[in-house]
């Protein structure tokens, strides 16, 4: 077993190889060709360059269906990096489908059409797996049938995606008609244009800054009063990390994180489709505030329809700057390539420079060290979404809303058993009963509050008991969960908690970026360990408290959180599960 | 801040600055598990072994990338911290195969400390092994992702094989494109192997897994970078070499020094003496098969061929004069054995015909050297490319030649350094070049010139060095005004403008270093070509500093020391001229006999020797270690020089080409069956111990020297023999050697290694050279101007491709040791010439195709490789290949003042097919069956 002898036949074909060509695999000139037209078509003569890595990938993806090893070789020339320099990073990436020769040295066509089918939670629930137990049967093998996770749509689970057409409350009836009527494309929404948006008051605060007559000073004294935070997550208060990253030396950059992957988050989207310069004001004002020399927009690929609308609003606004004489900053948009991990602030920093997501090591914290080395504000889109409203309106007026002594207004994103889901703009602090009674029509029919996910996948469950705990930062840690991008799936009496866990630690198994121990190893045994019948509770025990302790980021060590709070809340349904 | 207290484990401890926790906690006594932290590898932090808890901090911190901040509590042994390193172990651990890979094995040496038995967690599924490649078995069951590896082969060796691809559980240690490691671009340097904690890439055949009897520190036979390594020898054979901390290396090794130490147990290794049969021709033609040797060679006692050897020697010495012997040493010997030769030849042979294969690779720049600087050799060691801003690598492919060195150049590149690649060749450093000028074959003082056109037109001259330090700038000036880079452009092919901002940047850096090889010394123009260089350097003051100057990249593991030591026609030891009275007396005196009894006339070139045997002047030889039937240039004319000689003596550890020529072969020892001191590229003088005892009969060389001087009427038993005798010699040759003189064999022997000039016991050896003065009379830097010397043999309608000669990566020199290793010979089977696709194209040949070079001197079958850093209308072969000895094609025209051949340039052509050429290489005697991947 340990002495295989090497064939002849094959030690011959080696030797054959040797004599053909120098180690590795060679440049092949048709590819070649191929892939410099492709980069150079767009950029002319500019030099290819190694941080638009995964834009590349994205061209000779979108053209040629998948990645050839061919392509990839070519690429790695082109850009002067090592073969397996771009194969890590092209691999890291679920939405590229990397193909290499067969046995006979070919590259194999691509899938005539890829559907994917959410596996999201909130998809789960509204009956995905069925969508992915009879579709094969109805699409044909023509058609590549692959779950993916989830794709930000909840508020239509179930969803699956025809190529990049979204089909929401997705039956296998509508996603055949989708693929038979051959839609591929996503539309994008009709969305407040520039014209309606100046003619709306648009534009007029950033004029305002710009051009003296609103001070840096109130400008961060109206986000102070206001309380904002950082609506990605984290909650870190807006101005002061304004004043932070101002405070840091020249050049500074922003990096604006619209990878929203927060299973059951969507708000970001719904902010993008609805006002896109609504944004864009925000970020602008961010720019001057703070002394912004380039600004980086990190869309996840997911958003197809928002991305088109986003680069319209960008042509426009470069047509058109919204104040004369004043040249806009650097703006660039990046298209992730289907990775939860990048909506980690490093690891999104990480991506934006070409290279596999990563989560960095802090310190130093990206506000020091962060894109390309350089100081580095980072934002989510809500946040800035929210800047231009808190200058016209002043910072008390965004405080003075708020329920149960919390202060403010949340876009919740609301999934799941409920009669209205989406994103509901309502009083930090709100808790789910009121959410879902207010502002969601109630619970859907026949159903009645079972369990809520307070934050998305990594927020933790609790019980229809605690319907009465303020939903907002700060409010949840002592019951082991938190809020996030506050993503609120609400599950029924029809649900299975330890199944909702189940879900989302595949979910973050197939997520983790697989750099440290605790989470690339963690994630795949706690995995193993609950989709056992009988939990091995004391080991699971210690391995939560580890992937809490040793995780590097945030994705590992809320992993457990789900878990943890099944056997917290739920664990009748363990003994019941046996 | 320089230093900080913190508390670790309660108690007060110190900082310095910059150091992690984990640093702080090794100095402490503190142990710490850790995986994926080694010493000279970036962080990465990714294990999680080491976590320790911060009081105060929400989370536990990684002690490998943490630094601590004064004041900070840090706890490695809380209940916290020791559960996060023990459940980081036992996640670890569960998925590792049942039997360890390595009796190194990190993992479980810190889960046995941290008493952590077996996994409660289910492995994951096993994964097959992958044997592809002949030195480094790969199974990656064991591998944790640790990145170690990567970072061994990125950051450190800047290979660029290794990745880490996929994500999540899926997350995969990956060559290329996840390609089988035998199938991808793996160079074979084997750091990863001695970065990885698990096994999971180990050496193939299970040797890790094997205890070594004995570990030696000692050196790389191969080239003149002079890694220091550790033998580990079991049942008198290696198991595994390893990289050993030496100032050169540090650790790091290349495919050669890692798995080319199976020579010398070869099945065709010479054991016992050999005399040839009465009455056997010299056959200066075909290929002497190992299975025919005793039907040419008779087995012979010692005593009978030292007699016959030596007897013979002095009988035509005595017939017909001393010039009518010549010797050629070896640079791959000991100094001590080189001295010992160029002692026997002036003394026992009682001319100066001493040479050796110097003159084949460097002579030209050392000529130029020596007068242009008054030194030979470099002015700054190459790990100063880490303080340089620019670096020129001309006529140099160091990733084949130098692969060690060519480390450090893209460790400098990382840092920061711009690199410009100049060659005809486009080697594997023009990827990370800034600039890469692939310039027309033999034009290099054209393009050199239109350089330093630029540096005297734009005013980039340093006009103080100039003034305080040189001599003869006016006269170059003068001559580069003719060589404008736009009238050159066409010449060169580089384009004007590329070559002025070169130039400027060259001039202009803080500090500037030009490393060269033998495309620039071997040309018939090979000493202009040196000039120029030497002449940059000096017009821009980037010599004489830091990160500045000049450096020759020497090929062999000892030709600065064989040089240093004499092995030179024109020069006793320390580049003393024979023809200089004073020094004749001076070594006289030494050597105990009459001043009058040395020749003072300087001897014969190496391809003057062969000429002068043609014209019967020649008539007996001794050849210690070299192989002129292969390197030497028009070799068919070389071995039927050799076949001439009525008396031949060969000295070597095989039946070389040039053996199988001989009267008598004296079978010798292996660098690893000897000890002695061997002179680095860097002039560092570095001591290499014996390993393994010799086989059979064969003798140590010295040992060989020191009896047949017995037989020429020289005594020299006082010498004493093996290590004593080295010992002895390095002695005398100190006292005879001012470079040296402070040097001694014991200290040699606790340090390892010494720089020279170490004029004084007790001196540190200087690293960095003429930084106020050159060992010139004058004390000052000459200029010498070059004119265009075309080549003697340019490419025409009848041989209109170009043929460039060097070494292929695994090969070394003739190959007669390289191919004779199981893992190089493996890896480069069969003799292959290097040709671009379209040259190819161009004859109807494909890729892997049988085609035959065709020269005025001779022709040869070999396979065509498809190589597109090949420049068009230029192909390139390896000398290493007996059965394609591509150096029956080179022409042996000489450059007139260094006399080296130009085996850079000689005129061909290329036709497809041909005789396909002897099968098998060396393993004649080999069994096949025996797989090499175990």
């Amino acid at each position: 077993m340990n002495h295989p002898i090497i064939p002849i036949a094959v030690l011959s074909a080696d030797r054959q190889r040797k004599r053909q060509a120098p180690k590795g695999r060679q440049v092949e000139p048709a590819a070649l060709a191929e892939v410099q037209a492709l980069l150079f078509e767009h950029s002319g003569d500019e030099p290819v360059r190694r941080d638009l890595l995964i834009e590349y990938l994205h061209r000779i993806n979108d053209q040629y269906g998948q990645l050839g090893a061919p392509h990839l070789a070519a690429l790695a020339h082109c850009m002067r990096l090592s073969l397996a320099e771009v194969f890590e990073v092209a691999s890291f990436y679920h939405h590229f489908d990397i193909v290499k020769e067969d046995g006979d040295g070919l590259i194999a066509a691509p899938p005539a059409l890829t559907v994917r089918v959410c596996d999201g939670l909130s998809c789960e629930l509204a009956g995905a797996s069925d969508l992915l137990d009879r579709l094969p049967a109805l699409l044909g093998h023509e058609v590549r049938l692959i779950p993916a996770p989830c794709v930000g749509r909840c508020e239509q689970a179930p969803v699956a995606v025809v190529h990049q057409h979204p089909v929401g409350f997705a039956t296998a009836g509508a996603v055949l008609d989708a693929v038979r009527s051959g839609l591929r494309l996503d539309t994008p929404a009709a969305a407040i244009g520039l014209v309606d948006y100046i003619a709306g008051g648009g534009y007029a605060v950033l004029r305002d800054c710009l051009e003296g007559r609103r001070s840096l000073d109130s400008v961060l004294t109206v986000l102070d009063d206001a309380g904002l935070r950082g609506l990605g997550g984290a909650g870190f208060p807006a101005g002061r990390k304004w004043r932070l990253v101002a405070a840091e030396p020249a050049p500074r950059l922003l990096a604006v994180n619209i990878d929203e992957g927060e299973p059951g988050t969507f708000k970001d989207r719904w902010c993008l489709e609805a006002d896109p310069h609504r944004f864009l004001e925000g970020v602008l004002i961010a720019a001057w505030a703070v002394g912004i020399e380039a600004v980086y927009l990190y869309l996840r690929d997911e958003y197809h329809g928002a991305r088109t609308l986003l680069e319209g609003a960008l042509a426009d606004l470069h047509a058109a700057p919204p104040v004369a004489g004043r040249a806009l900053p650097l703006i660039e948009l990046r298209r992730g390539a289907g990775a939860y991990i990048c909506g980690e602030e490093s690891a999104m920093i990480e991506s934006i420079e070409g290279k596999r997501g990563l989560p960095r090591l802090r310190p130093p914290y990206v506000a020091q060290v962060g894109l390309f080395g350089r100081p580095t504000l980072e934002h989510n889109l809500e946040t800035l979404f929210w800047v231009r409203e808190l200058l016209e309106r002043g910072g008390a007026w965004f405080a003075a809303h708020g329920r149960h002594g919390r202060h403010g207004l949340r876009r919740y994103s609301v999934s799941g058993r409920v009669r209205l889901p989406g994103v509901k703009l309502a009083p930090a602090g709100i808790t789910v009963q009121e959410l879902i009674d207010e502002f969601c029509g109630g619970m859907a029919d026949g159903h009645r509050l079972h369990a809520y996910l307070p934050g998305g996948a990594s927020g933790g469950i609790l019980p229809a008991s605690l319907n009465h705990l303020p939903l907002d930062f700060d409010t949840l840690q002592p019951h082991g969960c938190f809020i996030g991008s506050a993503a609120v799936i609400v599950l029924s009496q029809h649900d299975k908690v330890v199944d909702a866990a189940r879900n989302l630690m595949r979910f973050f198994e197939h997520e983790s970026c697989g750099q440290c121990t605790p989470c690339r190893v963690g994630t795949t045994k706690a995995s193993a360990l609950i989709n056992q019948p009988r939990w091995n509770l004391p080991l699971l025990a210690e391995l939560s408290q580890v992937m809490r302790d040793a995780s590097i980021c945030g994705l590992g060590q809320a992993a457990p959180n789900p878990v943890d709070c099944v056997i917290r809340y739920f664990p009748h349904e363990l003994t019941a599960d046996e | 801040m320089t230093e900080l207290s913190f508390h670790l484990n309660g108690r007060e401890v110190k900082a310095h600055a910059g150091e992690s926790i984990l640093q702080v906690a090794d100095r402490e006594g503190v142990a710490v598990p850790r995986l994926c932290w080694q010493e000279g590898l970036s962080d990465a932090g990714n294990c999680r072994s080491c976590m320790v808890e911060v009081m105060g901090e929400r989370v536990l911190a990684a002690s490998c990338c943490r630094r601590p901040a004064a004041g900070m509590k840090v706890q490695t042994d809380s209940p916290r911290a020791l559960a996060a390193q023990k459940m980081v172990l036992e996640l670890l651990l569960a998925d590792q195969p049942a039997e360890a890979l390595t009796r190194h094995h990190e993992l479980n040496d810190w889960a046995l400390k941290a008493g952590v038995g077996s996994s409660r967690f289910a492995p994951r599924p096993a994964v097959p092994a992958d044997r592809s490649h002949a030195g480094i078995t790969v199974e990656m069951d064991a591998c944790i992702q640790c990145t170690r590896c990567l970072r061994a082969c990125r950051d450190a060796q800047g290979n660029d094989v290794i990745g880490l691809a996929f994500r999540g559980g899926e997350a995969k240690i990956v060559f290329d494109f996840d390609d089988a490691m035998g199938a991808s671009s793996c160079v074979g340097c084997g750091e990863c192997v001695q970065a990885c904690p698990t096994g999971a890439l180990a050496p193939a055949g299970k040797v890790a897994l094997a205890e070594p009897d004995v570990s030696v520190d000692s050196l790389c036979p191969y080239c003149g970078v002079g890694c220091q390594v550790t033998y580990h020898v079991k049942d008198e054979a290696v198991l595994f070499v390893e990289g050993r901390d030496g100032p050169a290396n540090h650790g790091r090794l290349c495919v050669k020094g890692r798995y080319g130490f199976d020579y010398p147990r070869h099945p065709q290794r010479l054991t016992v003496p050999l005399i040839r049969r009465n009455g056997v021709p010299k056959d200066a033609v075909n290929r002497l098969a190992p299975a025919d040797l005793l039907s040419v060679f008779r087995e012979a006692s010692w005593d009978e061929a030292l007699a016959l050897a030596g007897g013979t020697l002095a009988r035509l010495r005595d017939e017909h004069g001393p010039r009518a012997l010549a010797g050629f040493g070896s640079a791959k010997g000991s100094n001590e054995e080189a001295y010992l030769f160029q002692k026997l030849v002036r003394l026992g042979f009682g001319s100066n015909n001493v040479d050796h294969c110097t003159r084949l690779c460097h002579a030209s720049s050392v000529a130029a050297l020596l007068e242009g600087l008054g030194s030979g050799a470099v002015s700054n060691p190459v790990m100063d490319v880490l303080q340089a801003e620019v670096v020129i690598v001309i006529g140099a492919n160091p990733t084949v030649n130098h692969p060690v060195a060519a480390s450090w150049i893209k460790n400098a590149v990382e840092q920061g350094t711009r690199l410009v690649m100049i060659d005809p060749r486009k080697s594997d450093l023009s990827r990370i070049a800034h600039r890469s000028l692939q310039f027309t074959p033999d034009t290099d003082v054209a393009l050199l010139n239109s350089m330093m056109h630029v540096i005297v037109t734009e005013g980039l001259v340093d006009r103080a060095f100039v003034e305080n330090r040189t001599l003869g700038y006016e006269a170059l000036a003068a001559n580069v005004l003719a060589y404008s880079p736009e009238l050159m452009a066409p010449v060169t092919g580089v384009p004007a403008e590329t070559v002025r901002e070169v130039a400027r940047l060259y001039a202009t850096s803080r500090a500037s270093m030009i490393l060269w090889g033998m495309g620039i010394s071997q040309h018939v123009h090979g000493t202009d070509n040196a000039r120029c260089l030497i002449a940059l350097s000096l017009m821009t003051g980037q010599i004489g500093r830091p990160g500045t100057g000049l450096h020759p990249l020497r090929g062999q593991n000892n030709v600065q020391g064989a040089s240093d030591a004499g092995l030179i026609p024109m020069m006793y030891p320390d580049y003393q001229r024979v023809d200089d009275p004073a020094v004749r007396a001076r070594f006289a005196a030494a050597w105990n006999v009459p001043a009058s009894s040395l020749d003072e006339q300087p001897g014969l070139t190496v391809v003057e020797v062969m000429h002068a045997i043609r014209r019967g002047e020649v008539r007996g030889m001794f050849i210690m270690g070299e192989n002129p039937a292969m390197s030497d240039p028009d070799a068919s004319h070389a071995r039927a020089a050799l076949a001439a000689l009525d008396m031949l003596v060969v000295q070597d550890l095989f039946l070389t080409e040039t053996a199988a020529l001989a009267d008598v072969v004296l079978p010798a020892s292996a660098f690893i069956e000897k000890t002695g001191s061997f002179t680095n590229t860097d002039r560092r003088v570095q001591i290499g111990r014996r390993a393994l005892p010799l086989p059979g009969q064969a003798r140590q060389d010295l040992d060989i020297l020191i009896q047949l001087a017995g037989h020429l009427g020289l005594d020299w038993h006082g010498y004493g023999e093996g290590d004593d005798a080295a010992a002895a010699v390095f002695d005398e040759m100190r006292r005879l050697m001012p470079s040296i003189a402070g040097i001694t064999w014991p200290r040699l022997q606790m340090e390892d290694g010494v720089t020279y000039p170490c004029p004084h016991e007790g001196d540190a050896g200087e690293a960095v050279v003429f930084t106020d003065h050159f060992p010139t009379p004058s004390g000052r830097g000459r200029f010498v101007p070059a004119g265009i010397v075309p080549a003697d043999e340019r490419p025409d309608a009848d041989y209109p491709l170009v043929l460039i000669t060097g070494r292929q990566l695994e090969h070394w020199h003739t190959g007669s040791m390289t191919r004779r290793s199981q893992v190089l010979d493996h890896i480069e089977p069969d003799p292959v010439v290097l040709v671009h696709p379209a040259d190819l194209a161009a004859i109807g040949a494909v890729a892997g195709e049988l085609v035959t070079l065709v020269s005025r001197r001779g022709q040869v079958s070999l396979y065509a490789r498809a190589d597109s850093s090949s420049a068009r209308g230029a192909v390139f072969v390896a000398f290493c290949w007996f059965e394609s000895a591509i150096n029956r094609l080179t022409n042996p025209a000489l450059d007139p003042v260094a006399k080296i051949p130009g085996f850079k340039h000689c005129a061909v052509q290329l036709q497809r097919g041909g005789v396909a050429p002897l099968d098998g290489g060396y393993r004649d005697l080999e069994i096949r069956a025996v797989a090499l991947t175990g």
